[in-house]
């Protein structure tokens, strides 16, 4: 009898949790068949649970990979930002976090305070001077603009220092006897040693950069410069006729994220679950 | 002899300052301030200096090229009707995203941490993957789904259950639900896998011992599982209620030229407008450290709630 219950109570957890899922991929899979279908009807109707499978064609995507230039300029734009604020942010950071774990410096606690409140500071306060500087030294509308303020990233400052506080101390004192400088030391053994905190730290920044939209709101003006985000929602009008683009297009944003999602999915983990506050 | 013994003796210096030099920059006195430059410099360029820009603006009226002190204007003005509908939609906001993002992912990650579930790892997965998206994709997709017409999807379940359409963009009640739908969307997973984290320290023969003591299931939940998850209740509370008060691509998606009455206009919605559409600088800048000042009071409450404050140095 008790066993027989509790069966069933597994079986109903567990389709609870078929459910969820379901909820939870839903909008995905609608967006992938909505992309299948005309752009005209999704304008008109918006995405519906019902339709007809004989309508379902590759129009809006062959329309994307032959006419749609503007659609690939984008894409170009968000990958060479998300690129650089990576290389950049990481380069910065791992440094910092790096410095703070295995040396003793003056100032040490009081800077890592700082670094703490900064993480408080909202981006929203920020912007608007920020705004200024980019008028005053005439960087609006530039790849700059977009990637500088991107390149402070404190949270990835905590992850590395975290990261590199379970570092083998033993190898530099090794490497200091062979006559390997501090700055040998660093980018030869210890930074390969970091691997998997800079693979996390890249997801956190990538993805940050791949889907921020605030700030390249602000200081881009020039359509051949926006980022995906930023070009498709010029796309999301309702008198527009861009559809085709805008639906097969989101369709090829998230598509390529979620095919590195399932290759590195532990350091998706690792790099999501430690930017909470990022924006 | 004299003069080349001197010039000698110049060239073993001079050979030797970029050796002093190499020598110092590679002191491990020296290094880490080396190490930690750039970032302090960007640092100093791209925060502190823009939030100390942003205190001053908020005192001053900024025009171009006419920048005058006004004291507190910009704080009496800031508190106006529509500060408060951006306020009290935030507030609200805030606090629908938070309870949802909260208490459901504990119920399901205590779920998914038992042995009731399989296929632990493809729930998990399937449950992630809308943090993948960008709000403004996801947002595009929840548009279209939340369609006025009867044909959009969710239109269509409501009629199937025999209830009437609804402009889900124009009532204040459906706006605030598209918004907090999206935001929960995106983020249970997230928040599940904190929970989940949270849940590894919760040593597994308390459990034993419960039972022995004839705990049942609920019991236990309350009084062995919740207790270890405050830590990262906290923690979670805390950045949602954050992020909560940040909320703009949430609002902007469904109305980017603005909203219907301001249904959706948030705070830092407000800054973006005042600051950037109306090019009123200054104004904008108080709104932001208005913002400001109420991320730092929910943040020094929650490092008081947590006991950071007493824990000394580590």
């Amino acid at each position: 009898m008790n066993r027989k219950k509790s069966v069933l109570i597994k079986s109903v957890i567990n389709l609870c949790f078929f459910v969820i899922s379901f909820i939870a991929l839903f909008p995905l899979i609608s967006l992938l068949l909505a992309s299948f279908r005309p752009s005209t009807e999704l304008m008109r109707n918006g995405i519906s649970l019902t339709f007809d499978p004989s309508e379902l064609n590759l129009n809006n995507y062959t329309y994307i990979f032959s006419e749609a230039g503007q659609y690939w300029t984008w894409y170009g734009n968000s990958l060479t930002i998300s690129v650089l604020t990576i290389v950049l942010s990481l380069f910065f950071s791992s440094l910092v976090g790096y410095a703070l774990a295995v040396y003793d410096f003056k100032g040490k606690n009081f800077f890592f305070t700082c670094v703490l409140f900064i993480l408080m500071i909202p981006f929203e306060i920020l912007m608007l001077p920020l705004f200024q500087l980019m008028i005053d030294t005439a960087l609006v509308d530039t790849y700059t603009a977009v990637i500088l303020p991107a390149v402070v990233a404190p949270v990835a400052v905590f992850f590395f220092r975290q990261y590199a506080l379970g570092l083998p101390r033993e190898l530099m004192d090794a490497a200091r006897m062979d006559g390997s400088t501090e700055y040998g030391i660093f980018f030869k053994i210890m930074l390969p040693l970091m691997t998997p905190s800079l693979a996390a730290m890249a997801i956190l920044q990538g993805l940050g950069a791949w889907n921020n939209f605030l700030w390249p709101l602000i200081v881009l003006r020039s359509n051949n410069l926006f980022t995906l985000p930023l070009g498709l929602s010029t796309l999301l009008t309702p008198y527009g006729n861009n559809y085709d683009v805008l639906i097969a297009g989101s369709v090829m944003t998230i598509v390529p994220i979620i095919i590195l999602f399932i290759f590195f999915q532990r350091y998706f983990v690792a790099g999501l679950t430690v930017g909470g506050v990022k924006g | 002899m004299y003069p080349t013994a001197k010039s000698a003796k110049q060239e073993i210096a001079h050979a030797k300052s970029p050796n002093r030099l190499a020598k110092i920059l590679n002191s491990q006195k020296v290094v880490p301030y080396i190490f930690i430059s750039p970032f302090v410099i960007s640092l100093l360029i791209f925060t502190i200096y823009p939030t100390i820009k942003a205190i001053i603006m908020s005192f001053q009226s900024v025009l171009p090229g006419q920048v005058t002190f006004i004291g507190l204007d910009n704080y009496s003005r800031v508190f106006n009707p529509v500060f408060f509908k951006a306020l009290s939609n935030t507030t609200i906001y805030v606090i629908l995203t938070v309870t949802i993002l909260t208490i459901i992912p504990i119920i399901l990650a205590v779920l998914l941490d038992s042995k009731l579930v399989k296929f632990k790892t493809l729930f998990r997965a399937s449950l992630f993957v809308p943090a993948l998206t960008s709000t403004i994709v996801a947002g595009m997709v929840f548009r279209l789904m939340f369609g006025e017409t009867d044909t959009a999807a969710a239109n269509q379940i409501l009629n199937w259950l025999g209830l009437e359409s609804v402009d889900w963009q124009y009532n204040a009640w459906s706006g605030m639900l598209l918004m907090v739908l999206l935001c929960s969307w995106r983020w249970m997973g997230v928040n599940i896998l904190y929970f989940l984290a949270g849940l590894q320290n919760v040593p597994k023969e308390l459990y034993e011992s419960a039972e022995i003591d004839g705990a049942n299931v609920f019991e236990k939940f309350r009084y062995v599982t919740l207790p270890f998850l405050k830590p990262v209740t906290i923690f979670v509370v805390t950045i949602s209620i954050i992020a909560g008060f940040r909320m703009f691509e949430e609002s902007y998606v469904f109305w980017p030229a603005g909203s219907p009455e301001n249904i959706g206009l948030s705070v830092a919605g407000y800054i973006y407008q005042q600051g950037i559409s109306q090019n009123d600088l200054g104004f904008g800048s108080a709104i932001g450290v208005i913002l400001m000042i109420i991320i730092f009071v929910v943040s020094i409450v929650q490092l008081l709630l947590t006991g950071a404050f007493n824990r000394g140095d580590e």
